[in-house]
């Protein structure tokens, strides 16, 4: 599993390449919790197309994320998830609270961090 | 039950295991040359339940995850034992998004992962004394080859 940041607009995006398990989940949690806290970044938005496998703890550390996202005032998206992330995803309705976007540009347009998006 | 084919494996319960169940399950049921989207499901939920058994039946303390795999036709059967803690109410286990760790972050979606890529799960739980898992799933084989 790899991990890597990258500042655009008001987002904090999270580009996650690999499987996204209980083990990996743990790790996740902490790499985006320091990026996140350093960051002037109110936004949150996960890039999922390199991801090759996700099960319910990649659920509960998004979910959890989103929750200090949104105590920060921020907003949490998620884009390009693959057919293997969109079964667990819709599974567990995570679609009702986090949406989901085709591009990174789509979910900052949408996110209002539009002027500086591109 | 009398498999065509079958295999056991046995496993310290550490999360690095958890993507090395899911490998092994996974490489075992592709003899039977299934689809991708099944192979998937199987992965997802054999990943669910030896997180359980890591997390809840032995609570991150020392033990050992038993993983079973068997086919007979297109039927696939998993099971997954632990002799950890056991569950107390199986009934609220089940129910999606009841997690008896939410300091974990855990979605309490696990049990219904299982049931739903799966056919069939039943989950026999002893307190004390452990719990196993047995989840089937008919497999879609690929009719090209």
């Amino acid at each position: 599993m790899k991990i890597e940041f990258q500042k655009k607009s008001s987002a904090l995006i999270v580009k996650i390449q690999g499987e996204i398990d209980h083990h990996c989940a743990a790790i996740i949690r902490e790499k985006i919790e320091k990026e996140y806290q350093k960051s002037d970044t109110k936004n949150l938005v996960f890039d999922f197309e390199f991801v090759t496998f996700m099960d319910s703890s990649g659920i509960g550390m998004i979910i959890g994320r989103y929750k200090n996202v949104l105590a920060c005032g921020g907003k949490t998206a998620v884009v390009n998830a693959n057919e293997k992330v969109s079964k667990i995803f819709q599974m567990a309705g995570m679609q009702k609270i986090i949406p989901q976007y085709q591009s990174i540009t789509e979910a900052l347009q949408q996110m209002g961090g539009m002027k500086n998006a591109v | 039950m009398q498999y065509e084919n079958e295999m056991t494996i046995q496993f310290k319960a550490i999360s690095e295991n958890e993507a090395f169940a899911r490998v092994v399950a996974a490489t075992f049921v592709s003899q039977l040359n299934p689809t991708v989207s099944d192979i998937t499901d199987i992965k997802t939920a054999v990943s669910e339940a030896v997180t359980n058994a890591i997390i809840h039946g032995y609570e991150n303390k020392e033990g050992i995850v038993t993983l079973f795999c068997g086919y007979i036709e297109d039927k696939v059967s998993i099971i997954v034992t632990d002799k950890g803690k056991g569950i107390k109410d199986i009934e609220q286990a089940r129910q999606p998004l009841y997690t008896s760790k939410p300091e974990l972050e855990r979605s309490g979606m696990g049990f219904t992962v299982m049931e739903t890529f799966m056919d069939d799960m039943t989950i026999e739980s002893v307190e004390g004394v452990g719990t196993k898992i047995t989840m089937t799933k008919i497999v879609n084989k690929n009719t090209f080859l």
